[in-house]
């Protein structure tokens, strides 16, 4: 007998606004959070457009203490943690820390507080021998960046298998997915997991703006993160944490628990064919998103929608285009897809965290959240991308999909419980 | 405008510094009508190699145009003109 | 049934020995791969002793095409895993490509590129950042890079979780083979030499401080003053037992039979720690007793608290000098990430050899109850062996490795 997972707790810090009330009003009224970086002079670089969260550290309830060690990518994590276990309804003194675990997901980790620490101990990039007099002492927290998940783990007391997945820009669906993996195979009843990233920073500006990967629609920035149009030309950094509280079914049942969704499918692949690049055919995430559905027990036509990877730079769209039609053939024309990044940006491997929470919460309340800035779609990207403005429809069985630098391909299917006979 | 002539030389010695040789490509050969790919330098490679260009000569690159030289005669002469 | 999942192919990059052969032999004889800095300066540091992979030659091993865009640790992880392709004689082009899947482990990143990318930024501007600096420094670049290199399309993943990782990630590979992957590579390399690095592992505060070689690193040892960092690691080839009997495989070294993972309590939580528990539940998973174990290769921290908490771990398990442990890795440094998996690779060749690699320099503090193999190699058939790797803030990882007979 197969150990089913469910979702009982979200916690969500996106652009657009803390928790996940504000998170849901600006995607369900398609409003985007895209805007000039605010967080350093970004003046000097070819893009200068990003989705940041206006966040107080302090006000969300971090101690003077907390807000010194970790970087905001940790700061992000921990609040996002605190909010789902509170939604969960989970309590600390009831739970077994033992049968306990976390799984973040994170893609450039602590960077943030890592070029910070830098620049003070380079003096301003000035010395190769950087300075050990100038050194803090969580630098090595930053340096090591499993600190996330061990504050993560601190924060809800958790004591089971704990891990850091940093699979680029898919972190944040292959942390979910392991975390699902863990409960299935009985290493733990539940699972703490989500991803985070705090990328808006000089250096990963810089390196984006070297591949001329990010947009560098400056004159407009709330209109800049274009997935799908054919006016499209590259993706705008976000930065963001969600985290879920995963429970085996019959846990959650046993302490009538709040059922958000089931994690019913997750596979990953990759495509051994480039770091940065895709092939055009989309194949290795057509084959993860087969895998995901066959392990759901779902069939293709079953799918009521799909959360793209949608980055809007010209070749993902295209490539991810490719793989839901030969993933889900003639049905990926009847299936409404959008892309979220439009209006939260792409938080490297936050996002696939963000955008299960986005899955969940469209399961909740019947809508699909909609691809903002979609005015003229691409010509080679002729599916359905709900355009603009939400649309309501009973949601069953969502597909979320990642792609990422690496070549790491990844797809999951969530569903009501119901849904799936056991 | 820069005063400096990038050469078929400059190319390459820049082209290896930034992306290496393809061990089945003979960089020293006449290359000049060559593709790219054909010679083992993907998108990556050239964006890398571009940049260094850009700083080296004091001059800009167009985006597009720099998707369009496909070959080193096209990219010598889009350098040089520019 | 659960799915048998054996090791068939090894690659060491050691501080003491490249390749698995070289490294094995020093590691027996009790060759010291630590000394000096020599990548950078490291005179003017408090801590300027480590263990540098060395007489490596990236342009030896690895095409040209692939120097600019990779850090020394990538650079060490595709000749590793290079190495464990061809121990384990795999033909990569004649299996199917989404049967063959890559998990590792990297503590930090590629972190050498990340500071000459850092200072280009800061000392002349964003135009000077390489466009290879959006991936060669992330944790994710030794697991894309080796997928790519090696044309496999399997399930992948990267675990991060400081030395643990290296254990992590080969349990990783283990479950993804039960999921049906016949054949994963995986492992931990770490490699962050170079300034920046140095002073973030400064910042741990558990750096040793000492100059001399045989000095420096002393776990379990009453002079215990932190490690001594170092380079490097180990890559495996892991095979679904039938499908590596179905290629004839020509060498089975081991199974991979348990592994469990746990997490410290909050230092302010007054919960006992979590290591003994992670060996209690490795060896239930592998359906095994204290007895049936021969020999442990410990974490070996040489942070007087943190080896009195391992050794009360090994002893409350196994009982006051009751059995065999050591730590090669005396003669490495503490690798990282790849600590956990060439300590992995040090247990496969115990077992293979029936010789289990002495702890070099200590001097075992009598109170830890410990029977450590000190100074020489010590003769013992060996069937099972148990791997202990611990990672910063908290993290716990157990594997039990057995013959297969």
């Amino acid at each position: 007998m197969s150990r089913r997972v469910v979702i009982t707790g979200i916690g969500v810090l996106a652009p657009g606004g803390v928790g996940r009330k504000a998170f849901w009003s600006l995607l369900s009224e398609g409003r985007t959070a895209t805007r000039l970086i605010s967080l350093f002079d970004a003046s000097s670089f070819r893009s200068q457009v990003a989705a940041e969260v206006d966040f107080d550290a302090e006000l969300h309830g971090l101690s003077p203490q907390e807000i010194r060690r970790m970087d905001r990518a940790t700061q992000f994590a921990v609040v996002a943690a605190r909010e789902a276990m509170s939604s969960s309804g989970l309590e600390f003194a009831r739970l077994d820390p033992q049968r306990c675990g976390v799984s973040v997901g994170s893609a450039v980790g602590c960077t943030m507080g890592l070029e910070e620490e830098y620049r003070v101990v380079s003096d301003g990039g000035r010395k190769w021998l950087v300075d050990a007099d100038y050194v803090v002492p969580h630098l090595y927290s930053h340096f090591v960046p499993s600190s996330i998940a061990a504050e993560v783990a601190w924060a809800v007391g958790a004591e089971g298998p704990t891990a850091l997945i940093s699979t680029g820009c898919t972190s944040g669906i292959d942390a979910v997915g392991h975390a699902a993996e863990l409960i299935r195979e009985g290493s733990a009843d539940v699972m703490i997991t989500g991803a985070t990233d705090a990328p808006i920073s000089p250096i990963t500006v810089a390196c984006f703006d070297a591949i001329k990967a990010t947009t560098p629609r400056n004159d407009d920035p709330e209109h800049a993160s274009r997935p799908f149009d054919a006016t499209r030309n590259g993706f705008v950094l976000g930065e963001g944490a969600a985290v879920f509280v995963l429970e085996e079914l019959e846990h959650a049942r046993a302490r009538n628990a709040p059922v958000y969704a089931e994690i019913a499918g997750f596979a990953s692949r990759c495509n051994a064919y480039h770091m940065t690049g895709l092939r055009p055919d989309g194949r290795e995430m057509a084959e993860a998103i087969r895998v995901a559905l066959n392990e759901a027990r779902i069939n293709a036509d079953q799918v009521d929608y799909i959360n793209a990877h949608g980055s809007g730079t010209k070749q993902n769209d295209r490539h991810e285009t490719a793989a839901f039609k030969r993933a889900l053939g003639e049905h990926a024309y009847r299936t409404p897809v959008s892309s979220i990044k439009s209006m939260v940006g792409h938080s490297l491997g936050a996002i696939g965290s963000i955008e299960v929470a986005a899955c969940v919460l469209a399961m909740e309340h019947g809508v699909v959240p909609p691809t903002a800035n979609l005015h003229n779609r691409d010509p080679e990207c002729d599916l359905d991308y709900v355009p603009r403005t939400a649309r309501e429809s009973r949601l069953d069985v969502v597909l979320t999909v990642g792609s990422g630098f690496g070549g790491f391909q990844s797809a999951m299917v969530l569903a009501r419980p119901e849904r799936r006979a056991a | 405008m820069s005063d400096r002539t990038l050469t078929i030389d400059d190319l390459k010695r820049i082209l290896r510094e930034c992306a290496g040789a393809d061990e089945q490509v003979d960089l020293d050969g006449d290359i000049l009508d060559t593709e790219f790919i054909d010679l083992g330098y993907d998108s990556l490679a050239m964006l890398e190699t571009s940049s260094r260009i850009e700083r080296e000569y004091g001059i800009k690159l167009d985006d597009d145009t720099v998707v369009s030289a496909t070959t080193p005669r096209a990219f010598l002469a889009l350098v040089n003109g520019s | 049934m659960t799915t048998q999942v054996v090791v068939t192919g090894l690659g060491v990059i050691a501080p003491n020995g490249l390749g698995l052969g070289q490294w094995w032999a020093a590691t027996l004889r009790g060759v010291n791969g630590i000394a000096p800095v020599s990548r950078f300066d490291a005179s003017g540091y408090p801590a300027r002793l480590v263990g540098e992979v060395k007489d490596f030659d990236p342009a030896e091993h690895l095409p040209s095409r692939l120097l600019p865009q990779t850090d020394h640790m990538t650079r060490l992880a595709l000749v590793a895993a290079d190495w464990a392709l061809a121990d384990a004689k795999v033909d990569t082009s004649t299996l199917p490509e989404y049967g063959m899947g890559v998990v590792t482990a990297s503590s930090a990143g590629g972190f050498e590129f990340g500071q000459r990318e850092l200072q280009n930024l800061w000392s002349r501007g964003g135009k000077y950042v390489s466009a290879y600096q959006s991936f060669a420094w992330f944790y994710a670049v030794n697991t894309g890079q080796i997928s790519i290199r090696n044309g496999m399309r399997g399930p992948s993943g990267v675990v991060v979780s400081d030395q643990a990782g290296g254990l992590d990630a080969v349990a990783q590979a283990r479950r993804l083979i039960r999921k049906g992957t016949p054949l994963m590579v995986t492992g931990g390399v770490d490699g962050s030499t170079c300034p920046w690095g140095w002073v973030a592992q400064l910042a741990s505060g558990r750096l040793s401080t000492a100059v001399e070689a045989d000095r420096a690193f002393l776990p379990f040892d009453a002079r215990a003053a932190g490690h001594v960092p170092g380079e490097g690691g180990a890559i495996l080839v892991l095979e679904d037992a039938e499908a590596a009997r179905r290629r004839g495989a020509s060498t089975v070294y081991c199974e991979i039979a348990g592994y469990a993972a746990t997490f410290d309590p909050r230092p302010d939580r007054r919960r006992p720690p979590g290591l003994r528990r992670a060996i209690t539940l490795a060896l239930e998973d592998a359906g095994m007793s204290p007895e049936d174990i021969d020999v442990v290769f410990a974490d070996a921290a040489a942070v007087p608290e943190l080896d009195r908490i391992e050794a009360e771990a090994i002893t409350a398990v196994f009982g006051s000098h009751a059995v065999p442990v050591t730590a090669p890795k005396t003669m490495t440094g503490r690798l990282y990430a790849g600590g956990g998996s060439l300590d992995l690779v040090a247990a496969l060749m115990t077992i293979r050899d029936g010789v289990i690699p002495p702890t070099v320099n200590v001097t075992p503090a009598a109170d830890y109850g410990l029977d450590l193999v000190v100074g020489k190699p010590r003769d013992l058939p060996v069937q099972a062996a148990l791997v202990l790797a611990r990672g910063y803030g908290g993290y716990n990882a157990a594997i039990v490795v057995r013959s297969i007979g």
